[in-house]
């Protein structure tokens, strides 16, 4: 239901998400973020422009990391959301609480500025 | 016009579950962004169910229906057996707490609420039925 290619460029680990995030596949995201951050990353990419559908356990999942991230100085941009899945993450108003960009250039642009 | 749907409590079914939302609703929602709401809000009603009513055992079952009385209007209604799980008896956890307590839940029963104009809860021959009205014109 869902896959996670995981690929290295200009030194941030993309993890592109690939068809829906449900109650049963919301792991596999976890896992990848996990192991992400397991080996090392402290610049994290999403790219969701292939992600179909995310339900609240997918969020939950992104909203998990964020005290982590903080604490451990790692930074992470989600970019290139289809219009129906923004909206998901703006009806609770995630949108605000995670790095959220248009496109891949400026996640990669936002990455390079934010401070944590 | 009505849809009917019958899912076992596994959530590896959810994806069959939306599918079958999205496909009755095609003509009668026109916002892709409205649809995806719903088939959300829908989602986040039966894993709750599966998850805390129904501890995930395939063999017990959910029915939905899906209802459009008039233009603009859509009822859809999850019938289960056993304990009633009604999300209007829990609090909405803050946001903030959320992200603390790094709880990967609990953010469904906030979504179904934003989304869905009327949650209610009845029994109807000693069946839970849970029915959800939205307005999408």
């Amino acid at each position: 239901m869902v896959h996670i290619k995981r690929l290295q460029e200009d030194g941030a680990d993309i993890l592109a998400v690939i068809g829906e995030i449900d109650a049963s596949s919301s792991i596999e995201l976890d896992l990848a973020i996990a192991k992400s951050v397991g080996e090392g990353s402290t610049r994290i990419l999403v790219d969701c422009s292939a992600l179909e559908y995310i339900s609240s356990a997918g969020l939950g999942v992104f909203m998990s990391y964020i005290e982590e991230f903080q604490d451990k100085k790692i930074k992470m941009v989600l970019f290139g959301m289809k219009e129906k899945v923004a909206n998901t993450f703006q009806i609770l108003g995630l949108a605000d609480l995670l790095h959220i960009s248009l496109n891949k250039q400026d996640a990669k642009k936002m990455l390079n500025e934010l401070s944590v | 016009m009505s849809y009917q749907y019958s899912i076992g409590c596994s959530l590896e079914n959810l994806k069959g579950m939306r599918d079958f939302v999205r496909k009755s609703l095609r003509s009668h929602v026109a916002s892709d962004v409205v649809l995806n709401e719903i088939i959300l809000a829908l989602d986040e009603m039966c894993s709750n169910l599966m998850i805390h009513a129904h501890h995930c055992n395939p063999d017990h079952r959910l029915e939905m229906s899906i209802d459009v009385p008039q233009k603009g209007k859509v009822v859809f209604e999850i019938m289960d057996d056993g304990e009633m799980f009604d999300i209007n008896r829990f609090q909405e956890p803050k946001i903030d707490n959320l992200i603390h307590e790094k709880r990967k839940g609990g953010l469904g029963i906030r979504l179904v609420k934003s989304i869905m104009d009327e949650v209610l809860y009845v029994k109807r021959n000693g069946r839970n039925v849970c029915r959800l009205t939205k307005q999408v014109a």
